[in-house]
């Protein structure tokens, strides 16, 4: 058992508030899983020809303007940073291209954990709560957000094992389920150059729909080869630059509710997450039928 | 009546107030209100009385259910009235997965659409779907009838047993061992009753399909005799 959120906002009221209306949703869903959780969130667009970095450290008061200095000499040009908890987000003048190797050499403490123009993903282990808190996330402003709060089944309770994973640029994945053919699935993965950091099944997932990108797909088309592709029980929600996409595997025993209204449309394991929106209770609502994809842009 | 607020008191308080004879008894009208979602409201009732709950509805909502009528009014989570043995639950809104499960009697009524496995191995519940409802319903259900006003997902009644099924609209397929059989006058008179305990006489059973075990898969084979 896991819990997921999703929200996307068709209004400015929701956009000022997303992070806050996003933790009330994750907070909901904390029966669901205890041990970690992880928001994604995609704020404000970066000037043409720069990326945001999303980088983890293992401690809190971590040097993290060392870091700006020296990724401002690799990309000869100034760096914006923000830091959160254990986490910063950089503004780079330049691509993402080579910067996971970069980091890896220069910054071997350090973990990439998103990339693109919009996407923020913070995590850690703990309690929705308690999470929510130490990244600050209500304060957070954005156009969209994914969340999800874990229930470990099939691998270690770290960090690095919690959701949401990227999935490459302004992409990232959240899953409640599990899949029963990832470690062949990654073997094939790793030999088309997709790399995993953990034994998550998840994160396979995630390395799949990234792969597929990568090859030329449209997030349908590879959400659609993931219904052949992978076995096992999911409910994915998929964030994407312009809004994000809601998948079920064909039995559907995980659960999954979707809301809709003028102002906002809205995912969630349980209907109890989407009570805290405004204007739930009248809202169209609806459950996602098995192998559709739903999705929703900007 | 006794009102309930779920943002004044727990689900716990709710259900410890309905399983007090006491209370219960001498309480012939019930109103739950600010459900938002939560679980478990109403389970376990052992007593004739009305309950209305204003909101929608987490798991397992009116499980159990001994006697009492119950109306949702709003959407419902997964395994609503499951293991009923007897009185009604009105859903007005739409039902998740796995509604009216093994439930033994009474009337589940879902006004708006079931999502997958509805009545899943029911044992002699009357279920009426005023729309669609999703794949694998009725799956093993052993007695009682599932009325589907609307359409049915794939594989309907798979490894069925002496449930009847019927289906005003389209049925994606069929599971192992369900075949479609012939609407004979009791079966109209049978479904006409339902259809009018549901509130929906208006609907016209000759539009409905009947569909049955074909009996292959539990009964002893007379070939397979020397396997033992």
């Amino acid at each position: 058992m896991c819990g997921i959120v999703g929200l996307f906002s068709k209004s400015e009221s929701i956009e000022s508030h997303l992070g806050s209306y996003l933790s009330k949703m994750l907070i909901e869903m904390t029966e669901r899983g205890p041990d970690s959780a992880g928001i994604a969130v995609y704020r404000t667009a970066t000037d043409k020809n720069h990326t945001k970095l999303t980088v983890l450290s293992s401690e809190d008061n971590y040097n993290w303007k060392k870091v700006s200095n020296d990724l401002s000499q690799h990309y000869d040009g100034p760096v914006n940073f923000e830091i959160r908890g254990n986490q910063a987000t950089y503004v780079v003048p330049g691509t993402e291209e080579g910067i996971t190797a970069w980091l890896y050499a220069n910054h071997p403490d350090l973990k990439l954990i998103s990339s693109g123009s919009s996407i923020e993903i913070y995590k850690a282990m703990g309690l929705p709560s308690r999470v929510i808190e130490k990244f600050n996330i209500q304060e957070l402003t954005g156009t969209h957000a994914l969340g999800h709060t874990r229930m470990a089944t099939e691998s270690a309770v770290t960090t690095h094992h919690s959701h949401p994973f990227s999935t490459g640029e302004d992409l990232c994945l959240v899953h409640n389920g599990s899949l029963s053919n990832h470690n062949r699935l990654r073997r094939i993965l790793r030999k088309k150059g997709i790399i995993f950091h953990t034994d998550n099944d998840s994160e396979v997932a995630a390395g799949y729909i990234a792969s597929r990108l990568q090859q030329g797909d449209d997030l349908n088309e590879a959400l659609a080869a993931a219904i052949h592709d992978l076995d096992g029980f999911y409910t994915f929600a998929v964030g994407t630059k312009d809004g994000f996409a809601v998948m079920r595997d064909p039995i559907a025993c995980k659960p999954a509710v979707i809301a809709e209204t003028d102002d906002w449309v809205a995912m969630a394991s349980e209907y109890r997450a989407l009570a805290v929106l405004p204007g739930a209770k009248d809202a169209h609502c609806w459950e996602p039928a098995p192998a559709k994809i739903y999705s929703w842009k900007h | 009546m006794i009102e309930f607020d779920l943002d004044q008191s727990d689900v716990r308080e709710l259900n410890a107030a309905l399983h007090n004879s006491d209370i219960a008894k001498n309480q012939s009208k019930w109103k739950v209100s600010n459900t938002k979602g939560r679980h478990a409201i109403a389970v376990g009732i052992d007593e004739t009385l009305e309950m209305l709950i204003d909101g929608h509805v987490g798991y397992y909502c009116a499980g159990m259910n001994k006697h009492a009528n119950i109306t949702v009014n709003g959407h419902c989570g997964p395994g609503v009235a499951e293991n009923m043995m007897s009185g009604t639950v009105r859903i007005k809104g739409n039902a998740s997965q796995y509604a009216g499960a093994t439930a033994h009697g009474g009337l589940l009524v879902i006004e708006g659409d079931a999502s997958s496995r509805c009545g899943i191995s029911m044992k002699g519940v009357d279920i009426v779907v005023k729309g669609n409802v999703g794949h694998m319903s009725a799956f093993m259900a052993q007695k009682g009838c599932l009325v589907v006003c609307g359409d049915a997902g794939d594989a309907l009644g798979d490894s069925l047993y002496e449930a009847r099924l019927y289906v005003r609209g389209k049925v994606a397929s069929l599971g192992a061992d369900c075949i479609e059989k012939p609407m004979k006058l009791e079966h109209k008179a049978e479904l006409k009753e339902l259809l009018k305990q549901a509130n929906l006489s208006d609907i016209n059973v000759d539009e409905f399909h009947r569909y049955g075990s074909a009996r292959t898969l539990y009964n002893f084979n007379i070939d397979n005799v020397g396997a033992y």
